[in-house]
């Protein structure tokens, strides 16, 4: 398809948009089929089509930053262990190996090849989160990789059409809820065959014997879109520079990303050495989120596949927690891999005239719960401990926009979905006594921070319970910018009193109740600046308290929550 | 619900049009009447009447003769959409009270810094906590606190409340606290309007419930006060016959039903389409359809088995952005499911950031409208390509009412899409149409697997006016063998009405693992189920026969989505029993197995939900062979056009023919051009037109037909 007539090349944009929809419907039947709650319930997943050379064409706009962009790096892994031409019809290969895909073992990657006529012209393939993976589970509390459960390597998991039962075996003896971890396997390869069927088909409808003229013409098009939108930002260089909480220590991420013609790199010397905990990035997880941080903002229209991430490049020393060599602890990475594109907008921020979003909650803060007899000893509790693992996905508050207020309560960068208090109440035996948005927790600015919510949780009928904490920003908030006020810091505490850590296995004794408070999002902008009777709804709805439009905004309201015009004056120009 | 002797009035208000139909006799030998008129957004009702009276007039029927009408109507879609409803407040379970704000914590769009989330339908200062609490079991953990409930009196008097709703923790269960704080309220506001949450949508997953009780409230007090006026002028006017509404699960029902749950109105228009081809494919005997609704600003598709349309029980309404999932209101009632995308006449075209060819969603309008309107739209839209592909004539668009600027439409295409990529006016115009085609077929194949169906093979029923112009396209992407053009098809909604069944379906939520099924507590569900449904149902069927299905919504243990599966029971009989959990299961896994081809050994499967609806019996039709009456008579065309193929890119000499002049039994080869007043039907090169005895254009696959290859292109 090189010498194009007119109607080659609409076929090609058509083509383009048919690849999209083929993967969104990859992606739609591991929704619906999944058993583990991050995909079915929260999107945890990435789906995608690769060509021959293993160069990701189209992914589902499903699923979440960490998963497409790592496995974008994975898929060249396969084709180097099986290269395509020792492949063959009814093969599927699967790694859940951290530094080949996404950074934890959790996540398993299926990846089955497209023959046309014989030849395998492709792969397709999807990252998943699966419901446990043995080993301690998902807690930042390992120190070695092997205590985090089952690594499979890059192995066949058909073999022209015959499962590898050995395999499956092993996985079945070393995971927690192992029928739902091995239907889960089946779903991801059901999902790869549906894409398969209707990449063959498009073939068909196009009359094309490969897949070769159209991913050059997409991986083409979106470099140049994305170095279209690179050429437009002043040259320079800019560093940016986050102090996190870590695990027992302050973690430094350090960023200075260039601006050069053709190209962003982004380099993360200076950035704290690996931890002795499992909060540590393998390389190809720190590309995914350095990747979506760097385009969000400055190429978010181009659709994500091998062109248009190409432009953008990293690096970080072997070592820091950014690039953890084998066998560093990595269970709980995305903690510290969704603080990456905060760091890289603040170096963005300065390339920009209009300043861009500022800093949130980032981390999610997912509530990893474990109980039973064994979990749960020396208590005084008199019943019956019920034995049950669950995962609530929560969000605190997202930065100030340079026009429009953070988003509360929502999750930036990860893409995962919250889930009903009812439907995990259904699933676990738990009550949740609070779920609300956390007042004044948005830091002040022209344009408010997202709040932060509050939460509160305990056993049904006063059980004990282990929470798996991984909660970042207790010690250090989200920044502020452009005269904004930082968001609040988080909060993980006993309802009786008695502070938690942040991080790590600890037990909720019977008849406590665990209580989260999650940060909120940094200010945009003076609170000055803020109309007034912004602020002023602000108070009536709750989502700031009358000290703080006084104190922060330099607001004062009437008795009737009305503003007193001439005191904010006078108030405001005080300082 | 049809005999000779009833004469049946049909009212549709839509953004624009109001459409009327009137019916008088059954079967054959109907008479229908039809007229549209301008909606009158500041009183809707106003624009019935006209509408009404024309109609009548036309047809020479007296008001009083009328029988029986069905309305439907856009007022409370619009109102959500434009935040135009009554000033509503929320009661909430203390501790829970921004679980409409919160939503489902996530981004709709994630390369997006700038999104907004929809504004909830109460804002945070009348969101009223109340200490109680019931946990999933249904078992009281906090008591109501009477006093607190009786104290946000003040507070609603204060903010002017009409409408309150009430939504409290696990009601789906245990609706006790829900129903005595209405009582309380109801006591010390008589003029507020109560909704709660365990009647509007009684189903676990708060967000979903609180906001389709919030919606529910929110435009109750203006439905209500619409509803009460239409009736008195329908009454001025002489129409004193029962009055029924169209709902968004495909069934009509009283007005005391509809102003207690104003919200099952929304959508109630494309409902009616559904039903409109729904009846369509039963009067031809086609068991698998796809019903393809487009107008000016969006597409409909509708998937229908054994003339039944799809039905789900969410929903999202007033999406603010590109018609994004997640980006609107979730409601959680009974709609017939349809995939809803900016695809339209008025899309409008324009090459992105990457140098490809985007049509939509952002539309034209009907002001300026698309380039070739020649009323200072100066970028292209579909209808422009439309033209320029030889199409719709320019010098005969709408009845001849308007003359549509052929050279306007080639300027605006070239300007826009065809100097960035070397095309010309026509092959930008070819880029146009095919991007638009790619994104609806896209859409359908999307929206079949999500209902774990195959598009291909099914037949395209097309209505709207600028179906017609694309349908054959999309028959060819989809490999479908039959596209169906039905007469009417412009006020193919308000002619579904007439054909909707009376019908109501009540939903409950309540867990069962089939391994330990209680029989006897399902049962009783099911019979409580049945009685709410017959009360509503009986009122509007009179001595019609009922039938009445049932269906479970099942998963595995540990999944998160359910699949809808019909309860293997008879009617009249002892319903669940000991064995029913073994047959469940089975119905259980072949409807798995139909939908992702395998099902999972050794997992036990759980009930979430139960659904049972009564209705009646859908309006009956007489079969019609579609291929019998074939006559011999070529018909003589009445011009003929140079038109685009969008397959091959090549020109054409294609014949055109007038609708009105083609007679049952004739058959025009593609490539053709079947017009009428409002559209036209494009009969592509690949397929043949046959005029069916009921009016219908039948357009079938040539056996030389073969889809799936272009040849001459790579």
């Amino acid at each position: 398809m090189s010498a194009k007539s007119p109607l080659a090349q609409i076929h090609q944009h058509v083509m383009w948009n048919r690849l999209i929809a083929i993967v969104e419907e990859q992606a739609q039947t591991l929704i619906r089929t999944a058993f583990s709650t991050s995909v079915r319930e929260a999107g945890d997943l990435a789906a995608a089509v690769f060509d021959q050379r293993g160069r990701m064409l189209a992914q589902a706009v499903t699923g979440t930053p960490g998963h497409i962009n790592a496995l974008a790096s994975c898929v060249v892994h396969f084709i180097e262990a099986h290269p395509m031409d020792t492949m063959k019809p009814g093969d599927v290969f699967i790694t859940n190996d951290p530094w080949l895909a996404s950074g934890h073992q959790h996540d398993i990657t299926v990846a089955t090849p497209v023959f046309y006529n014989d030849v395998a012209i492709g792969m397709v393939a999807n990252t998943c989160h699966v419901v446990d993976i043995g080993g301690r589970g998902f807690t930042p509390d390992g120190r070695q990789v092997y205590e985090e459960g089952l690594n499979i390597p890059i192995l066949h998991l058909f073999r022209e059409g015959v499962a590898n039962e050995t395999l499956f075996e092993i996985v079945r003896m070393n995971v927690r809820e192992s029928k739902q971890v091995v239907g889960d396997i089946y779903s991801f390869t059901a999902a790869n065959d549906i894409a398969t069927n209707r990449l063959v088909e498009m073939m068909d409808e196009f009359a094309i014997d490969d897949l070769e003229g159209l991913s050059d013409f997409i991986v083409d098009s979106s470099r140049q879109a994305t170095l279209d939108a690179i050429n437009k930002l002043p040259h320079g260089t800019y560093e940016n520079s986050l102090t996190m909480d870590g695990y027992d220590a302050p973690v430094i991420l350090q960023a200075a990303v260039t601006v050069s013609k053709d190209n962003i790199h982004i380099d993360y010397e200076g950035t704290s050495p690996a931890s002795s905990h499992g909060i540590n990035v393998v390389l190809n997880y720190t590309k995914a989120y350095t990747t979506y941080g760097i385009k969000v903002a400055v190429a978010p229209d181009v659709p994500n596949n091998y062109g248009s991430i190409e432009p953008f490049t990293f690096s970080a020393p072997e070592g820091c927690i950014l690039n953890a060599p084998r066998p560093f602890a990595v269970a709980a990475r995305h903690i510290i891999g969704h603080l990456l594109p905060d760091t890289i907008l603040g170096c963005v921020d300065q390339m920009l005239d209009t300043g861009i979003q500022a800093e949130g909650s980032a981390s999610l803060w997912n509530i990893q719960l474990r109980s039973g007899p064994s979990v749960s000893t020396n208590t005084d509790f008199e019943g019956e401990i019920p034995e049950f693992e669950m995962m609530h996905f929560n969000s605190g508050g997202a930065g100030a926009r340079p026009t429009i207020d953070g988003l509360s309560a929502t999750g930036f960068p990860s893409g995962v979905k919250g889930v009903p208090v009812e439907a995990t109440e259904s699933i676990a035996p738990v009550i949740f006594w609070r779920k609300e948005l956390r007042p004044d927790s948005g830091g002040a600015g022209r344009h408010r921070g997202g709040l932060g919510q509050a939460m509160e949780l305990g056993g049904d009928g006063g059980a004990p319970f282990d929470v798996l904490a991984m909660f970042e920003r207790v010690n250090n908030a989200p920044k502020g910018r452009h005269g904004g006020l930082d968001g609040s810091t988080g909060v993980v505490e006993l309802a009786k009193g008695g502070p938690m850590r942040s991080k790590g296995q600890q037990p909720i004794p019977a008849h406590d109740r665990l209580v989260l408070k999650m940060p909120g999002g940094g200010g945009f902008g003076s609170p000055h600046d803020r109309p007034a009777d912004l602020v002023a709804s602000d108070v009536a709805d709750g989502y700031i308290t009358e000290a703080s439009a006084r104190d922060e905004y330099g607001v004062v309201l009437n008795d009737d929550g009305s503003v007193d015009s001439a005191a904010t004056t006078a108030l405001r120009a005080l300082t | 619900m049809q005999n000779a002797a009833e004469i049946r009035l049909a009212v549709d208000i839509g953004g624009t049009f109001t459409d009327v139909a009137l019916e008088q006799g059954s079967g054959a030998d109907v008479i229908r009447t039809v007229t549209k008129t301008l909606t009158t957004h500041d009183a809707p009702e106003r624009g019935v009447i006209i509408g009404a009276t024309k109609v009548l007039d036309e047809a020479r029927v007296a008001a009083a003769d009328v029988t029986m009408m069905v309305y439907g109507t856009t007022l409370a879609t619009n109102l959500l959409i434009e935040r135009k409803g009554s000033p509503t407040a929320l009661l909430t379970t203390e501790g829970f009270r921004d679980s409409i704000e919160m939503r489902n914590e996530s981004r709709y769009e994630q390369y997006d810094l700038d999104i907004e989330l929809p504004e909830p339908l109460v804002a945070r200062r009348l969101r009223l906590p109340i200490p109680e609490r019931v946990n999933v079991r249904g078992e009281v953990l906090i008591p109501l606190d009477e006093k607190a409930v009786a104290a946000t009196v003040p507070t609603l008097e204060a903010a002017g409340v009409q409408s309150l709703a009430i939504g409290f923790l696990h009601s789906y269960v245990n609706s006790d606290h829900e129903r005595r704080a209405r009582d309380i309220l109801a006591g010390l506001l008589p003029d507020v309007e109560i909704s709660i949450s365990s009647e509007v949508s009684p189903e676990m997953r708060e967000y979903e419930r609180l906001s389709t009780a919030c919606a529910n409230a929110y435009v109750q007090p203006l439905i209500s006060n619409h509803l009460a006026r239409l009736e008195s002028e329908l009454e001025r006017i002489g129409i004193s016959c029962p009055l029924y509404l169209m709902l968004s699960g495909g069934g009509i029902t009283t007005l005391e039903t509809a102003r207690r749950f104003p919200v099952r109105l929304v959508e109630s228009g494309p409902a009616g389409g559904a039903i409109f081809a729904g009846h369509i494919a039963r009067s031809l005997g086609i068991d698998d359809v796809v019903s393809y609704d487009m107008g000016g600003t969006t597409a409909k598709l509708c998937l229908i088995d054994d003339g039944q349309p799809h039905t789900s029980r969410t929903f999202e309404v007033a999406r603010i952005y590109r018609f994004m999932k997640g980006s609107g209101l979730p409601l959680r009632i009974p709609v017939i499911e349809m995939v809803e995308i900016g695809a339209g006449g008025g899309s409008l075209a324009h090459i992105d950031s990457l140098g490809r060819i985007a049509v939509g969603p952002e539309s034209a309008g009907s002001e300026p409208g698309p380039a070739s309107y020649g009323l200072g739209g100066e970028r292209p839209a579909v209808t422009d390509a439309d033209v320029v592909l030889g199409r719709i004539d320019p010098q005969n668009f709408a009845g001849g009412t308007m003359q549509l600027d052929r050279q306007a439409a080639e300027a605006a295409l070239s300007a826009h899409v065809g100097d960035a990529l070397g095309l010309g006016a026509s092959d930008a115009a070819l880029g146009v149409s095919e991007m638009v085609d790619e994104n609806m077929s896209n859409a359908a194949r999307v929206h079949a697997i999500e209902s774990g169906e195959i598009i291909e093979k099914r037949t395209l029923i097309a209505f709207g006016g600028a179906a017609p112009l694309h349908a054959c396209r999309i028959a060819e992407k989809l490999n479908m063998p039959r596209v169906v053009i039905p007469p009417g098809a412009g006020v193919g909604s308000a002619i579904g009405f007439l054909r909707a069944p009376v019908a109501y379906e009540v939903t409950r939520s309540f867990h069962q693992r089939l391994s330990t099924l209680d029989a006897a507590a399902s049962n009783a569900l099911l019979e409580e189920m049945r009685a709410e449904a017959l009360r509503v149902v009986s009122a509007g069927a009179g001595d019609e026969p009922l039938v009445e299905s049932r269906y479970a919504y099942m998963r595995y243990v540990g999944q998160g989505h359910e699949v809808g599966v019909e309860i293997p029971i008879r009617i009249e009989q002892v319903r669940l029993d000991d064995e029913s959990g073994g047959s469940l299961l089975a119905a259980f896994e072949a409807e798995y197995n139909r939908l992702y081809e395998r099902s999972i050994p050794d997992l036990d499967v759980e009930i979430l939900s139960w659904v049972l609806t009564v209705g009646t019996e859908p309006a009956p039709v007489e079969t019609a062979d579609i291929d019998h009456d074939v006559s011999v008579d070529a018909p003589i065309p009445d011009g003929s056009r140079q038109l685009i193929e969008s397959a091959t890119g090549e020109t054409v000499s294609a014949p055109v023919f007038e609708r009105d002049k083609l007679s049952a039994g004739q058959r025009v080869a593609g490539p053709a051009v079947i017009v009428e007043t409002n559209t036209a039907t494009v009969v592509t090169s690949r397929y043949d037109a046959l005029i069916h005895h009921d009016g219908h254009i039948i357009l079938d696959r040539r056996p030389d037909g073969i889809l799936g290859s272009l040849g001459g292109l790579s």
